[in-house]
């Protein structure tokens, strides 16, 4: 290589293309370019198209004109007197929803985890029959659920029954409060295997040395667990159960796939209403302005991730790179 | 008996946290309750609903509504009539390949994006890189749910509805910031050394990620790929929207909304779809599961 493009610089003043070529932010610049491309067409302008949906009273078929905070007073600011309520019922069901899932959630997923950690017979197997409810597409899995809480035929009424704990069927997903602890069990189910994996990925970074110290300083295993394990694995807690508070919070298709929103709208999630608004009634303007509504809980959960990050950087005694 | 002082009488069983480096200092017995046992039942759990699954699509139609007379956990002569049904005289196998082509195309479109993008984040270091990879973290954080309204109009407007194109441009934008994030972890595992000789040696930085950090990071390209892959599957709220004719559905909506009807019979064929709508996945994750800890393992690392 006698005419490197290094040397052709070092010569004299580099021609723009060698610029382009070779100056490092430009580099960077076309590498980034394909992800920039698809994330900025579909994801930031949507982003903010969805905001100024919003103000707008957009129907499908027919661009909106801007009216203001018309679609957030219809929703039910307190003194409007237009509101149905429902989007308050949604909120309730929403938070709710993630609350109960996502404690349940985190405690059994952590506790999965730690027992994953153990030296078990058949580790791979076990793994892999975890993963499954993770891996099974959760439309697919949620059909099963509706079977499994089938007002009839389901098994779970039918054991029972044959138990003598109860006379006659449970109606699972025909009264509110049952409809929603079915759905929130499902998503627990759904959601326990990928907490549990990539928390059990989380210990396995843990030393053992670390483990071997304190049992022979006499820790118990609770003090072990309270004071290695569970500062070790903060951080990656902190980015997993920002996800999966993200995720349920915004969950459509357990729901949809369950109940649509039903019995009298006690499973209604905001992005169950907002479809059902935007797309089934037509009201693109209304169903976005339910939509952009999630948006001050996900900058929260954001927050809450961000700091999570920065103290595993602080924890780790080193600068981001 | 070991040394049995040592773990103090306070100790929950239910949280048992030895790695193997100390676990010979528990006994037989005492794993059995703290273990087995709850990991027994959890998996149980975890494993009963697709087991049902599985027992309802084969499962003859009489048995499934007669309780009492047949016990409903287990099955007498099983049946394939629901998944003949639902081969031959359904559309699926055209759902099942709308579902394969759209996620393998995204994944593809994806994954080449996010190698470039890994790489220039953690290898290039341009002026302002730390701002682009927090960007696509936060990009992560983003959920569909807030996006498909907007999403719906800017489809409809570039004339892409209902056509399995639309998909593959939108999945993307799920899929990128995972694997990026997983790669740039990958990444970062493999010495800058190698680099700097074949920049001496003249290489461009093309030739650099194409011939030695790819070849170096093909176990996290196909976690990544993997991990993509299950994301496409398993969408559901872009493929609702954005798809209404019959034959562009992918299996997950034609699933809710094509086998959906008053039908008393239809579990077996629904239960049919959903099994081999996941078998494809169960498959493939059977196989790589171990690599899938690994990477989210080194993933955690960073």
């Amino acid at each position: 290589m006698t005419d490197s493009t290094a040397g052709r610089i070092a010569r004299g003043r580099p021609s723009a293309w060698d610029r382009l070529r070779i100056n490092r932010n430009w580099l960077g610049f076309w590498f980034m370019v394909p992800a920039g491309i698809i994330l900025l067409a579909f994801l930031a302008y949507p982003l903010g198209k969805g905001v100024w949906l919003s103000f707008t009273d957009a129907k499908i078929g027919r661009d909106g004109t801007f009216i203001g905070l018309e679609n957030y007073e219809w929703l039910g600011v307190p003194w409007s007197s237009d509101s149905d309520g429902v989007f308050w019922q949604s909120v309730f069901n929403t938070l709710v929803y993630t609350g109960f899932a996502s404690v349940v959630k985190f405690v059994v997923g952590l506790y999965l985890a730690l027992l994953l950690n153990q030296n078990l017979p058949f580790k791979a197997l076990i793994r892999s029959i975890v993963l499954i409810p993770f891996v099974v597409p959760t439309v697919l899995s949620a059909i099963a659920f509706w079977w499994l809480f089938d007002s009839q035929f389901s098994i779970i009424s039918w054991s029972l029954r044959q138990m003598g704990v109860i006379q006659t069927n449970i109606n699972f997903l025909g009264d509110p409060n049952n409809a929603r602890a079915s759905v929130i069990f499902a998503n627990i189910w759904r959601g326990v295997p990928f907490i549990a994996i990539t928390l059990l990925a989380g210990l396995q970074t843990v030393s053992p040395s670390l483990y071997e110290a304190a049992t022979l300083d006499g820790a118990s295993k609770w003090q072990i667990f309270r004071h290695i394990t569970f500062p070790l694995l903060t951080p990656i807690i902190a980015v997993v159960m920002t996800f999966s508070v993200l995720f349920t919070f915004t969950d459509f298709q357990l729901i949809w796939a369950m109940t649509r929103g039903g019995p009298v709208n006690s499973t209604h999630l905001m992005a169950t209403l907002s479809y059902q608004r935007a797309i089934l009634a037509g009201n693109l303007g209304e169903g976005a302005a339910i939509a952009t509504a999630m948006v001050p809980f996900l900058l929260f959960a954001i927050m809450v991730s961000w700091f999570g990050l920065q103290r595993r950087k602080w924890q780790q005694g080193g600068s981001d790179d | 008996m070991t040394d049995q002082s040592l773990p103090a009488p306070g100790t929950r069983p239910g949280i048992t946290d030895s790695s193997e480096g100390m676990a010979y200092l528990d006994t037989l017995p005492r794993r059995l309750v703290s273990v087995y046992l709850p990991l027994f039942v959890i998996i149980i759990v975890l494993m009963f609903p697709f087991y049902w699954m599985v027992l309802t699509a084969i499962k003859p139609d009489e048995q499934l509504i007669d309780m009492d007379t047949y016990n409903p956990f287990f099955v007498v002569s099983p049946t394939l009539k629901h998944i003949n049904k639902l081969l031959f005289e359904t559309q699926y196998p055209l759902w099942l390949w709308n579902t394969m082509y759209v996620s393998v195309v995204a994944t593809a479109l994806a994954l080449f994006a996010s190698v470039l993008a890994a790489y220039a984040l953690v290898r290039i270091r341009f002026r302002g890189a730390q701002w682009v990879g927090a960007a696509i973290f936060l990009a992560y954080l983003v959920p569909p749910s807030i996006l498909f309204i907007p999403l719906a109009t800017i489809i409809q407007a570039y004339g892409l509805f209902d056509t399995p194109l639309s998909l593959v441009l939108v999945y993307p934008t799920i899929l990128i910031p995972f694997s990026t994030w997983l790669l740039m972890g990958y990444f970062k595992t493999i010495p800058y050394e190698l680099e700097e000789c074949a920049l001496i040696d003249g290489a461009s930085r093309w030739q650099i990620l194409t011939k030695i950090i790819l070849p170096l990071a093909i176990p996290g390209i196909i976690s990544a790929s993997i991990f993509s892959l299950t994301l496409c599957w398993n969408e559901f709220i872009y493929a609702l929207t954005f798809l209404s004719s019959t034959q562009n559905k992918t299996v997950p909506v034609a699933i809710v909304s094509e086998f959906v009807d008053g039908d008393i019979y239809r579990w077996g064929s629904l239960m049919a779809g959903a099994l081999v709508g996941s078998l494809p996945l169960v498959i493939l994750y059977s196989f790589f599961v171990e690599h899938y800890v690994s990477a989210m393992t080194g993933a955690v690392k960073e």
